[in-house]
């Protein structure tokens, strides 16, 4: 028994070699050519464009992060061979293709308000005192054309020069700040910077504490609970196992 | 190997595999296999990588001397250190500071925010990334966190949960701690404005977890961690507290049984920095980039266990070494995202592990290690999983039939993370289910800690994945962001108070490393390995072989 389980570790570490130790190129069947920041790289098919930068022998110090699309680290701009359009991707998302040429954007500069929430309430007036140029917005629409999580942020911030703070705290939930809206935009404006204050507003202002939270932080603080924990610190790993099986699970 | 034909995603033959799902789900809708017992718990655990043969080796030297863990972990704690000490001068400090954060994560973040809070002078705080402020495991947190709000619910439910699911392990007087501010939490969450998951008569929206007996759930669609740290880490950038990006720390600085500061390198242009501090909190996460028994990983770029090598130089204890989580649902397919999370959240709101021949063969909610244990079982003992075009072996995670039972648009609304990560690879989860395999999630053990974070060392606190304790040799879906802002916010609380009591800067020296370096050396350990590794490498093998250092 104890020889078959360790063969099977042995051939899950085998099946996953390519992802955990880096790509082997005998294993390669299908070939492309991209280029990265203009030097041409022959690589393989199929990759991330991160994968396929590290198989080209780049390690990466910046434009890496979460490798899993959440921290918008990878920012990259691209083009393929004989097409106009300018595209944008996180580079830990998005396959290479034959003919791509890319750059990485690793840092965004972007000013960013200093404020205290408490101080302030939702409308208009938090971005008209902190980002007065929201109103420059052309509605041109290259923010949400550059947008990697394709948020419609030329509709959100058409939501903040309303002073629709909801609206705009929705439609930008979804946001990983990697910066390209802000790098794209003609008016110069930060649009991630403005949607992380709607966000705030509306989780504080307009989605207060739930009753039962509230009353639940009362208990807590008066003390409630605490003789039930003392008991169990106090009780014996079978008692604990006997309460643990017998509990009663409630429906999800 | 011929070239495949995809439709929707899929090559041809997996399509057919997906028909036979497809067929099966109105049947399975309304069936749920049982929850195992603990004895058939005991007996699948047994293909569990923490249990099957192998892969782990005793720790030869320092305060664990003689306890298990993972090979890949014991390499790094018996590795030379990256410094000898006579190429820097750590007398002259670049920074003086009352508090040195080492992490900008939930943890490091969190613990900032409230040291300034508690009266810390925000010139007397410095927090320090190794990449950039939040590139960490919590931006990654997808599910949620868990907390007994509810009035059918109470933090004594939620520690027999946590506890059993540790296989009571856990260190009780922690998860103390964890399950009794889970609430607190919540609402500092709620005034700082985080945006979490609401039922239209305005409370939480709550739901079952892996293991819990109760709907404790709170979550921020799936972009859980996404959410929190970017609410917080916005707080602390209007408290205007300062901080430093790619400058992981590579060593701390140590004063008899102190920590007294911590050796800076400049990840881009090489040099070092030194930094003296009344007190230090350690929050680097975790370890999932040493790829453990060969797994492929959740963890973001900059896992590989920093923290526990310095705070074990240093002369900390750590525990649970020798477990490991390895989350069920990892992506199996396609190749672009092997080893990347998929949410517990899809199992909570209706999703089913189901075989090749279409069977739900277990029971979606067990406690991660079972679960994950299960689908090994089904795939390399029961031979009933579904190879994909890279040879791995997988799982179909059955998600269109969360949509059957709650309704379209439920995905959307809910899952909008995991909706636009398969999209990018043209696999609408809506309509076809997913493959996965347990990938490498979670370090379990860490350093040990007291219920406010502090360590067997003065002057050292840790918070986070890189302690130990809490979840105990395994832990629930919930209790990880829960940890890190728990043992933030108490680490931070704990260290203004220590400050209060005025204590004095410790010397600046790196004599510790004397005694490590020979402790290493008469337990005959002769290798060429340094510690810590700061970064995994993925540089293809080609590449590698002729690289050579001439600038």
């Amino acid at each position: 028994m104890s020889q078959k389980d360790s063969s099977i570790m042995d051939k899950i570490a085998e099946s996953n070699k390519s992802v955990v130790t880096g790509i082997d190129e005998k294993d390669i069947e299908h070939w492309i050519t991209i280029s990265i920041l203009g030097s041409e790289y022959k690589v393989p098919a199929g990759l991330t464009i991160m994968q396929a930068m590290e198989f080209a022998g780049y390690r990466f110090i910046r434009s890496c992060g979460c490798r899993a699309g959440f921290c918008g680290a990878c920012t990259t701009v691209y083009r393929i061979e004989g097409d106009y359009r300018l595209k944008t991707a996180m580079a830990c998302q998005t396959r290479v293709e034959d003919g791509m040429y890319l750059t990485q954007i690793p840092f965004t500069p972007a000013e960013r308000a200093t404020y205290d929430v408490n101080k302030l309430s939702p409308g208009i007036e938090p971005f008209l005192m902190h980002y007065p140029e929201i109103l420059r917005c052309l509605g041109c629409n290259a923010c949400t054309k550059a947008c990697p999580q394709d948020i419609d942020v030329m509709e959100y911030i058409a939501a903040g020069k309303r002073g629709d703070v909801t609206l705009m705290a929705e439609l930008s939930f979804d946001c990983i700040q990697c910066g390209l809206c802000a790098i794209r935009c003609p008016a110069e404006l930060a649009q991630y910077n403005y949607a992380q204050l709607a966000r705030r507003l509306h989780g504080k202002y307009e989605t207060p504490i739930p009753d039962h939270l509230k009353k639940r932080v009362e208990e807590i603080e008066q003390g409630k609970f605490e003789e039930e924990l003392n008991e169990l610190m106090n009780t014996s790993t079978e008692e604990l196992r006997k309460r643990y099986t017998s509990r009663d699970i409630e429906k999800s | 190997m011929a070239e495949l034909k995809f439709i929707g995603g899929y090559p041809e033959y997996m399509r057919k595999l997906i028909d036979v799902v497809n067929q099966t789900r109105p049947k399975r809708r309304d069936y749920t296999p049982k929850a195992m017992t603990m004895q058939e718990r005991d007996e699948v655990l047994k293909v569990h990588p923490d249990y099957a043969p192998g892969g782990k080796r005793t720790i030869s030297i320092g305060p664990n001397k003689g306890d298990t863990a993972p090979n890949e972990v014991a390499d790094l704690l018996e590795a030379y250190p990256l410094i000898t000490g006579t190429e820097i001068d750590p007398t002259k400090p670049d920074f003086s500071v009352d508090l040195l954060i080492i992490g900008g994560g939930l943890a490091g973040t969190s613990a900032a925010v409230w040291a300034h809070q508690k009266g810390v002078a925000r010139e007397k705080i410095l927090l320090v990334n190794k990449l950039r402020h939040g590139d960490a495991n919590s931006i990654m947190a997808e599910g949620g966190t868990q907390a007994a709000d509810r009035v059918n619910d109470s933090p004594a439910r939620h520690f027999l949960d946590a506890i059993g699911g540790g296989h009571f392990t856990n260190k009780p007087d922690v998860l103390r701690a964890l399950v009794g501010d889970a609430p607190l939490i919540m609402k500092w969450l709620n005034e700082l404005g985080t945006m979490i998951d609401r039922e239209s008569d305005g409370s939480f929206v709550e739901k079952a977890g892996g293991g819990t007996s109760r709907r404790r759930m709170h979550a921020c669609k799936d972009y859980t961690g996404l959410e929190e740290l970017r609410v917080i880490r916005d707080e602390f950038k209007n408290r205007a507290i300062p901080y430093l990006e790619y400058y992981p720390v590579i060593e701390f600085l140590t004063d008899e049984n102190r920590v007294t500061g911590a050796v800076l390198y400049n990840l881009e242009t090489g040099d070092y920095k030194i930094v003296q501090a009344k007190a230090t909190i350690l929050a680097t996460g975790g370890f999932g980039r040493l790829h453990i028994r060969g797994f492929p990983t959740t963890n973001h770029y900059g896992a590989t266990c920093d923290g526990v090598v310095l705070a074990y130089r240093a002369g900390s204890r750590l525990r649970d070494t020798d477990t490991v989580q390895y989350h069920p649902t990892g992506a199996a397919y396609p190749q672009q995202i092997i080893g990347l999370l998929l949410t517990e959240k899809l199992r909570s709101m209706g999703a089913q592990p189901v075989n090749k021949d279409g069977e739900a063969f277990v029971f979606p909610l067990e406690p991660r290690d079972v679960e994950a244990a299960s689908f090994i079982r089904e795939c390399y003992v029961k031979n009933n999983g579904i190879a994909t075009p890279t040879g791995m072996r997988g799982i179909w995670l059955d998600t269109p039939l969360i949509e059957m039972k709650n309704g379209v648009g439920t995905i959307e609304k809910s899952f909008p993370g995991m909706l636009r990560m398969f999209r990018r690879f043209d696999i609408d989860i809506r309509k076809d289910p997913v493959l996965v395999f347990p990938t490498l999630h979670y370090q379990n053990g860490g350093v040990e800690t007291d219920p406010w974070g502090k360590t067997n060392i003065e002057s050292l606190w840790v918070a986070g994945e890189v302690s130990g304790g809490v979840h105990g040799k395994n832990r629930l879906m919930g209790n990880s962001t829960l940890d890190c802002l728990v043992f933030g916010r108490r680490s931070g609380i704990s260290v203004a108070e220590y400050l209060k009591s005025n204590p004095q800067q410790g010397k600046l020296t790196l004599e510790h490393l004397k005694g490590y370096v020979k402790a290493l050396q008469e337990a005959g350990i002769k290798t060429a390995r340094k510690a810590p590794i700061l970064l995994p490498d993925y540089r293809g093998k080609a590449v590698l072989a002729r690289m050579i250092d001439v600038l």
